[in-house]
């Protein structure tokens, strides 16, 4: 077991595409960090440069103290699981498992013993004389783990290690990797694109951004989810994080003190002062623009919650109702143009859609409320917001506004 | 309407609620009666009558060898091999025992391993090596490379014949060596051209995941890539195996001491007979190491090696 750290690591092609930029990660001993973000954003090759499969061609990478930039794969002492489980298939799932034991010479009762061990962890005791043909998909994945196991490595590369089970066993196989970890307790770098995965498998996450627009550097933000969630960084991190994504408009700041409104489309919206308390720089954005973000749970109808303030409701007209079971999501139409950044186009651009449809003259906003009260399109509601959960974010630059 | 009404009248009493597709697929499935089962028996059987009438006309000449081989000579020259159906007695194993008492064959025959074997192996173990290498280890130069060696393909053999001969000829080079170099070298572009595309494949995560094991490239060439790469291994050697068995040109050119089969059966084709009594068994028992090459390495073509390995 080790810590892991990137110092200013990036990754230029030998064609000239830059792929990655200007990583800085402090990965401690024992933690669980997932790399997260859309396709393209490099998440990938930042794990593969750490396992050596890729070259570092900037910046330093020092695993448990030593500088590994030139080190072979093999002497780096990680072990990786693939996203397509890359197991050997002319070998048994014992033969798979032992394999990296035997390249090492140890002694064959000592393997024995590992591989026993993981497949007993990892419930696969029965499947070990078997070929992975002849093993399903979660078997496989599982077999994929023991190998990383029985390595005993300084750390664990993990590269979209979930993405190719169906959705419940996806669901399964992410507990069992937190109880691994807990009981393992070995580093573990894990890469996904999924969000859910990355808030709730990682200690810390870091959400990394494809090179393009005008943020120059792949990690965005590295925190908590629960931070990531509260407190995103930018207005990329604050729309990659949260599903459904977080409502954005343009709105003016009026007022000063304790007395500020946000105004935006014959809306106007009271701002707690503990949002504020969290973000004084809005006061030198008064009478001026900026993006204000609203999470869709931080909505709820005034027949269920209490108008908890002055100013604090929006009246609007539902046009779609979404009733999941245990909350409902209500779509409304908000009479400003959406918000288009840079920011905002890079996730437009992950989820393949065009911004040529966002311009319009209003933008839709998505509420999560109870699925007590029932409301049917096109009825007009009143919306409480939690406005002490208000995000800011400054238009020129896309940061938040803290 | 009566039970054994047919799926339209069925369709017609209930209305269906959705199209009667299954019902359309019995009738194809399950004949009732004679002249659909006739109809049926015809388009499957027709593809088959047609393969058959095909597969007989590239035998012909085979069959036609094989029955002459077992009529005496003298027969081949009065009358034609299809004789022989109608009169079968005239066939005879006689060709056989004389050619196989001749100790010069067996000779023959060990001469031509001794070519084979080693022609066949050189050049197959040193295609999956370089096909290894250019296909996962990245090199400066590396698909130029690959691409000078496809382009070898095109030197046509006899071209390179005489001056491969004077070369040999001032290294002291002759007999069965000459002969492995040459087969080998000739063997070589197309055999890292088929090696080196199977390789490249394979899925590269298997050959990542074996360097993040712990394995060096020698150790991935022969616990990982090798045991793969069989299928395309067994195809190469039979390729390679039939046509240095079968060379005369070559041997012709490079061999002294050592003479192949097809030199035994050339040297028997007489000058004013045509020696069929020899030729065509010799070329019957000639044809059947190749066939056993074939048929022992065949079952490596099994699809799906890969089975399992990724996703």
């Amino acid at each position: 077991m080790a810590g892991i750290r990137l110092e200013g690591v990036g990754k230029v092609y030998p064609d000239g595409r830059r792929a990655v930029a200007e990583v800085d990660l402090d990965i401690k001993d024992g933690e669980f960090l997932v790399l997260v973000g859309p396709s393209g954003c490099g998440k990938s090759t930042v794990l593969r440069m750490i396992a050596g499969l890729e070259e570092i061609t900037e910046g330093k990478l020092i695993i448990d103290g030593q500088v590994m930039n030139d080190v072979a794969p093999k002497d780096r002492d990680v072990a990786m699981v693939f996203q397509n489980y890359a197991l050997y298939p002319h070998m048994s799932v014992f033969e798979n498992m032992a394999f990296g034991l035997k390249l090492r010479k140890m002694p064959k009762d000592e393997i024995q013993r590992r591989v026993d061990a993981a497949a007993d962890l990892l419930e696969i005791e029965d499947y070990l004389d078997r070929k992975p043909r002849a093993l399903s998909g979660g078997q496989r994945q599982r077999v994929a783990m023991g190998r990383a196991i029985v390595r005993e490595p300084k750390a664990f590369l993990m590269d979209e290690p979930l993405s190719n089970l169906d959705a419940k066993l996806r669901v399964v196989m992410r507990t069992e990797l937190t109880l691994l970890h807990e009981r393992l307790g070995t580093t573990t770098v894990y890469v996904t694109h999924d969000q859910v995965e990355a808030m709730t498998l990682g200690q810390r996450v870091a959400v990394l951004k494809p090179l393009t627009g005008r943020r120059r550097e792949t990690l965005q933000q590295v925190a908590p989810p629960a931070e990531l969630f509260n407190e995103p960084a930018n207005l990329f991190v604050a729309g990659f994080i949260g599903s459904p994504a977080m409502n954005l408009v343009t709105a003016v700041v009026e007022g000063s003190g304790t007395d500020v409104d946000v105004v935006f489309g014959g809306i106007r919206l009271r701002v707690d002062p503990r949002a504020l308390q969290r973000a004084p720089g809005l006061s030198e954005f008064a009478g001026k623009e900026v993006i204000a973000g609203i999470r869709p749970g931080d909505f709820e109808h005034s027949r269920i919650a209490r108008d908890n303030g002055a100013r604090s409701t929006m009246e609007v007209e539902i046009e779609v109702v979404e009733v999941l079971g245990s909350e409902s999501y209500v779509h409304f139409p908000v009479p400003v143009p959406p918000v288009i950044t840079p920011d905002i186009e890079d996730l437009l651009a992950d989820t393949g859609e065009d911004k040529e449809t966002l311009l319009d003259e209003q933008s839709m906003f998505t509420a999560r409320i109870s699925p007590d009260v029932s409301v049917e399109p096109p009825e007009r509601v009143t919306l409480v917001v939690d406005t002490a959960r208000m995000h800011f974010f400054d238009p020129s630059t896309g940061d938040r506004i803290r | 309407m009566s039970a054994g009404g047919t799926a339209a009248d069925r369709a017609k009493a209930t209305p269906p609620l959705r199209p009667p597709v299954s019902d359309v697929e019995l009738v194809g499935l399950t004949p009732k009666t004679p002249a659909q089962k006739f109809t049926r028996w015809l388009s499957r059987s027709s593809v088959q009558i047609v393969l058959v009438i095909v597969a007989l006309f590239w035998l012909m000449p085979t069959i036609g060898l094989l029955i002459t081989s077992l009529r005496p000579a003298e027969a081949f020259a009065r009358t034609g091999w299809w004789q022989a159906i109608t009169e079968p007695s005239q066939l005879t194993l006689e060709n056989y025992t004389s050619l196989l008492g001749d100790s010069d064959l067996i000779d023959a025959v060990l001469s031509t391993f001794y070519i084979a074997i080693p022609s066949t192996l050189l050049p197959v173990f040193m295609a999956a090596l370089a096909g290894y290498a250019l296909a996962w280890i990245p090199f400066k130069g590396r698909d130029t490379l690959f691409l000078i060696l496809v382009g070898l393909l095109v030197v046509p053999l006899q071209m390179a014949l005489i001056p491969a001969f004077s070369v040999f000829r001032t290294f002291g080079l002759s007999g069965l060596p000459a002969l492995w170099l040459f087969h080998t070298a000739f063997g070589l572009p197309l055999a890292i051209f088929l090696m080196r595309n199977y390789f490249a494949g394979l899925p590269g995560s298997l050959i990542e995941a074996a360097r993040i094991d712990g394995a060096s490239e020698w150790k991935i060439f022969l616990k990982v890539i090798l045991p793969l790469g069989f299928p395309a291994l067994a195809s190469l050697t039979i390729f390679q195996f039939t046509w240095t068995w079968n060379d005369l040109l070559v041997a012709l050119v490079f061999s002294t001491k050592q003479q192949p089969i097809t030199l035994f059966l050339r040297d028997r084709l007489g000058e004013f007979s045509t020696g069929i009594g020899v030729i065509s068994p010799g070329v019957f028992l000639s044809a059947i190491v190749p066939l056993i090459i074939f048929f022992a390495f065949q079952r490596y073509f099994e699809a799906g090696l890969l089975g399992g390995s990724v996703k």
